[in-house]
C-alpha cells in the first residue's frame, strides 16, 4: 500500500468508506481490473467446473511462475511471460492428454508432470535471474493494490477477447462438455474444441493471475463457479449468480484490504470460500428438505454432485 | 562428493523422502488423486508460515498442515467410494472442491506471511522460499537422520496396507462387500500420503513435490504390468531422480538441487511414455 494513505479506518458509514476508496486512483484501477478479471474467470471457470478441469486450471495458473522468472530473465514485461508460458501450458497438456479424451487417472497424472516440469523450470528460471524473492510474495499472492492504466486496458481487452470467443464458441463447447461422446458422434470436433477451451483458460489464469497472484486464481476461477452450480441447475441463472458472485469477491476483497494491514489475497480468497461453503451448506439443506426439484449441481443434464 | 557432510546428509535424507514419494505416489496415481496430492503439497507452505508467525518450529506446522487437510480430503472426498471418475477413482466434483478448499488455506499462508514479517522483520521471507523449493543442502545431521526415519516409516506403513488398499482402489464395491473397510483405508492412506509429503516438502520444497509425487509413479503405470513391480518401480525412480539430480546439482553450483530432482523425475516420466 503506498505511503501517502494514512491510516484508513473502516467506519460505520458506508457511504463514507466507499467514496473514501474511490478517491484513490489506483484503488479504482484495481477495481476496474477486478471487475474485468472477476467477469471472465467467472463464466470459463464456469464451463472449467462443468467439464472437470479443475486440476489442468491449477496447473494452468501455475505457468504463470515460470512465465513471469523468464520475463524477468528476458527483461520484458512479465504479462508477456504469463500469456507465453499459459499458452504453451494448454498446449502441453492437450497434446499429453490427447484432447482430453485420456483416461481420468491417465490424464491426471500427465497434467501433474506437466506441472511438476513448468515448476521446476521456473524455478531454475528465478535462481538464474537471482534475487527476485520480493516480488516473489506478489507473485505468488498477488498485487491488488498496484496496477498501472496500461494494465487495466490489458486485461480488459483480454477480457473483451476472451469473452466473445467464448460466444462464439458457446453451443459446439456446452455440447461437448455434456456428453463428449454424442457430441463426438454428431461429428463436433471434441478435441479441438477441447484444446480451444484449455487456451482460453490459459489466457483467463493469466490475467487473473497477475490480479490475485499464482496460488490464488481459484479463488475467482472455481469457487464462484462452484458455489453457483451448487445452488441452481439452471444454465443461465448460474452463469449470472457466478458472475455476481466472483465481482462480490473481488470488489469487497479489495475494499477490506485497502482499510486493513493485510494483503487483498487473504481476503478474496476467505470471501471466495465462505461463499461456496454457505452454497454447499444451502444445497445440502435443500437436498435434506426432499422438495421435488431437480438436484442441485445438475446442470445441463450432468449427473448431480455427490454432496460432500 | 560423498566427504562432504552437507551432501551425505542430503542424500539420507533425500533418498528416502523420495522412496516415500514413490511408493505412496503409486496409489495416487492408480486412485487418481494427483490433485489431492498437489493439495498436499501446497498447503505445506501455509503450515510453515503459520508455525513460523507462532514462533515454534516449521516442521510442527508443516506436519501438522499437511495430515490436517490429508484427513479432511480421505474423510469428506468420495472419489474412489463414489466411483464417479470411471474406472480406478477421483471424481471432478472432488477436484473442485479440493481446489477451493486449498485456495482458502493458501490465503491463510498469506496472511500468516503477513503477520510474520510485521513481527519478525525480514526472515520471513527466506523461510517462505525455503519452504517452496526446498534446501536439500541445508540440512544438519540430525535433521536428515530424522526426515529419513520419519519417511522410512512412512514407507513401511504405506507397504503394510498395500494389499487391501490396492483391493479397495481397484474394485471399492467388490471390497466393501468383502469386509474391507475402504473408507478407514482411504482416510489412512491420505494421512501417510500428508506425512511424507511434509518429509519431501522439507528437501525439494512445497511447489516442487509433485514432480517427486506424480512422475515417477506415472512412469512406473506405464511400464510395469503387476501392481507390486509397480510399486517396486516408482521408488526406484523417485530414488534414482534423487541421486541422479543431488549429483547433477552438486556439479553444477547454479543449478538448484530442486530443480534437477524434479527434472529428472519428470523426465522418466516422457521416456517411459515414448516406450510404452
Amino acid at each position: 500500500m503506498p505511503a501517502e494513505v494514512a491510516n484508513p479506518t473502516l467506519t460505520w458509514n458506508l457511504v463514507h468508506d466507499v467514496s473514501e476508496v474511490l478517491e484513490y486512483h489506483f484503488m479504482v484501477n484495481a477495481l476496474l481490473a477486478g471487475g474485468a478479471v472477476a467477469v471472465m474467470s467467472g463464466l470459463v471457470g464456469w464451463l472449467m467446473v462443468l467439464r472437470g478441469e479443475a486440476f489442468a486450471g491449477h496447473t494452468l495458473s501455475m505457468m504463470a511462475f515460470p512465465g513471469a522468472a523468464a520475463a524477468a530473465l528476458a527483461g520484458i514485461p512479465a504479462a508477456w511471460g504469463y500469456f507465453l508460458f499459459c499458452g504453451a501450458g494448454a498446449a502441453a497438456i492437450a497434446g499429453s492428454t490427447r484432447g482430453g479424451r485420456a483416461s481420468w487417472s491417465d490424464r491426471s497424472a500427465s497434467i501433474g508432470a506437466v506441472q511438476a516440469l513448468a515448476l521446476s523450470v521456473g524455478f531454475l528460471l528465478l535462481s538464474l535471474y537471482g534475487g527476485v524473492l520480493g516480488d516473489l510474495e506478489s507473485l505468488l499472492f498477488g498485487g491488488l493494490l498496484g496496477v498501472g492504466d496500461g494494465e487495466v486496458l490489458l486485461l480488459a481487452g483480454v477480457a473483451l477477447a476472451v469473452l466473445s470467443a467464448l460466444g462464439a464458441l458457446a453451443r459446439p463447447l456446452l455440447f461437448a462438455s455434456a456428453d463428449p461422446d454424442v457430441a463426438f458422434a454428431r461429428g463436433v470436433p471434441v478435441a479441438a474444441l477441447s484444446f480451444a477451451f484449455l487456451l482460453l483458460l490459459g489466457l483467463t489464469v493469466a490475467a487473473t493471475s497477475q490480479i490475485t497472484g499464482v496460488l490464488l486464481v481459484f479463488a475467482l476461477l472455481v469457487a464462484p463457479a462452484a458455489a453457483a452450480q451448487a445452488i441452481t441447475a439452471r444454465p443461465l441463472l448460474s452463469l449470472a449468480l457466478t458472475v455476481c458472485f466472483g465481482l462480490l469477491v473481488v470488489w469487497l476483497g479489495l475494499g477490506l484490504a485497502y482499510f486493513s494491514v493485510y494483503p487483498p489475497g487473504f481476503f478474496v480468497a476467505t470471501i471466495s470460500f465462505a461463499i461456496y461453503v454457505l452454497a454447499r451448506a444451502l444445497a445440502f439443506a435443500r437436498g435434506r428438505l426432499g422438495s421435488g426439484r431437480t438436484p442441485p449441481g445438475a446442470v445441463a443434464g450432468r449427473r448431480p454432485e455427490p454432496v460432500l | 562428493m560423498l566427504s562432504e557432510a552437507f551432501m551425505r546428509n542430503a542424500l539420507l535424507a533425500g533418498t528416502f523422502a523420495a522412496l516415500a514419494c514413490g511408493v505412496s505416489g503409486w496409489f495416487v496415481v492408480l486412485r487418481g488423486q494427483v490433485f489431492a496430492g498437489d493439495a498436499l503439497s501446497h498447503v505445506a507452505f501455509p503450515g510453515a508460515l503459520a508455525a513460523a508467525a507462532a514462533g515454534v518450529d516449521a516442521r510442527i506446522g508443516l506436519f501438522a498442515a499437511t495430515v490436517a487437510v490429508a484427513l479432511t480430503i480421505g474423510a469428506l472426498g468420495r472419489g474412489v467410494l463414489a466411483g464417479t471418475g470411471g474406472a480406478g477413482g477421483g471424481s471432478s466434483s472432488d477436484d473442485t472442491a479440493i481446489g477451493t478448499a486449498f485456495t482458502f488455506i493458501l490465503g491463510l499462508g498469506v496472511f500468516f506471511l503477513a503477520r510474520a514479517s510485521m513481527s519478525s522483520s525480514g526472515g520471513s521471507g527466506i523461510a517462505g522460499a525455503r519452504t517452496l523449493f526446498g534446501s536439500i543442502f541445508g540440512l544438519a545431521a540430525g535433521e536428515a537422520r530424522l526426515a529419513a526415519a520419519v519417511a522410512l516409516a512412512a514407507t513401511l506403513l504405506t507397504l503394510a496396507i498395500a494389499r487391501p488398499l490396492l483391493f479397495s482402489s481397484l474394485a471399492p464395491d467388490v471390497a466393501a462387500a468383502r469386509g474391507v473397510p475402504t473408507r478407514l483405508l482411504g482416510v489412512g492412506f491420505m494421512a501417510l500420503l500428508g506425512i511424507g509429503a511434509a518429509e519431501a516438502a522439507q528437501v525439494v520444497g512445497a511447489l516442487l513435490l509433485l514432480g517427486l509425487l506424480a512422475a515417477p509413479a506415472a512412469a512406473a503405470h506405464r511400464l510395469a504390468r503387476s501392481p507390486f513391480a509397480g510399486i517396486a518401480l516408482a521408488g526406484a525412480f523417485a530414488v534414482l531422480a534423487m541421486w541422479a539430480g543431488l549429483a547433477l546439482a552438486y556439479a553444477i553450483p547454479s543449478l538448484p538441487p530442486s530443480t534437477a530432482i524434479v527434472t529428472i523425475a519428470v523426465g522418466i516420466y516422457y521416456l517411459s511414455a515414448a516406450v510404452a
